[in-house]
C-alpha cells in the first residue's frame, strides 16, 4: 500500500456552494484512506452548528435560488450535505475541529455544535496538522 | 472477465462523484484480501477516479471496460 496521505482544509465559508466541495473532497479523501482534517472558522463554523448544514444557502443575492439548486442536486442523486458528513464519518478518516476563537467571537457554545465535532482547537493545532499535510486547502 | 471470480457486485449506475468511490470503500471494508468486487457505473468521472482510488488505497484494478456508457470495473482487494 502506498504511504498514507493527509489533507488539511480550512473551512471558512458557510454557504452551500462552498460546503459541497468541502464535503465531496472530504468523503472522497476519507474513502481513499487519507486522514482528513477539517478546521471550521468564521462563517464555516455555522456549518457545524446544530441545523447548520441543513440551513446553508447560496451566497448573497443567489440565496433566493437555494431551493432550486437543492432540487437539482437531489435530481442527479447527489447526497445532501448532512448525508455527505455521515459518509465522511463512516470512513473513520475525517476529523472535524471547531476554531475556539470564532466560537468566542460568535458566542457559540460547545453544546451548540453537532456531536460529530471531534475537538475545539486553535491555530497551532491546525498548523501542526497542516505543515506536513499533502493537501492544504482554504475554502 | 470470464476467468475472474466476482465476490461482491456493486451497482453504482446513476450515481455521480463522490458516491461510487464512497460505496466502493464501504464495500471493500469488509472484504478479504484477494476477493474481487465488480463495480458498474455510469459516471464518466469514474474512468479516472476508480484507478486513482485504487492506487491510493493499495487495491488493484484487474479490468475495466465500457459498453454504451456503462463502465465496469473488476477490483481486487489487497
Amino acid at each position: 500500500m502506498s504511504e498514507r496521505k493527509k489533507m488539511a482544509i480550512i473551512v471558512h465559508s458557510g454557504t452551500l456552494d462552498k460546503l459541497y466541495p468541502v464535503f465531496m473532497l472530504s468523503s472522497t479523501g476519507g474513502a481513499m484512506d487519507a486522514d482528513v482534517h477539517l478546521f471550521f472558522t468564521f462563517w464555516g463554523l455555522n456549518a457545524i452548528k446544530k441545523g447548520g448544514l441543513e440551513s446553508a444557502k447560496l451566497p448573497g443575492i443567489m440565496s433566493v435560488g437555494t431551493g432550486m439548486m437543492k432540487d437539482k442536486i437531489k435530481k442527479v442523486g447527489t447526497p445532501t450535505l448532512t448525508e455527505l458528513l455521515a459518509m465522511c464519518r463512516s470512513t473513520e478518516n475525517v476529523k472535524l475541529y471547531a476554531c475556539s476563537t470564532t466560537m468566542a467571537i460568535m458566542d457559540v457554545k460547545k453544546d451548540d455544535l453537532i456531536p460529530e465535532v471531534d475537538d475545539i482547537v486553535g491555530a497551532a493545532t491546525f498548523l501542526d496538522i497542516a505543515m506536513d499535510a499533502d493537501v492544504q486547502l482554504f475554502i | 472477465m470470464a476467468n475472474v471470480k466476482v465476490d461482491v457486485d456493486l451497482d453504482c449506475k446513476g450515481m455521480f462523484c463522490p458516491m461510487p468511490i464512497v460505496q466502493l470503500k464501504k464495500a471493500t471494508k469488509n472484504m478479504k484480501p484477494g476477493q474481487v468486487v465488480r463495480l458498474v457505473a455510469t459516471d464518466p468521472g469514474s474512468v479516472r477516479d476508480i484507478p486513482a482510488w485504487a492506487s491510493k488505497t493499495g487495491n488493484k484494478v484487474l479490468e475495466s471496460s465500457e459498453e454504451s456508457g456503462v463502465f465496469t470495473y473488476l477490483i481486487e482487494v489487497s
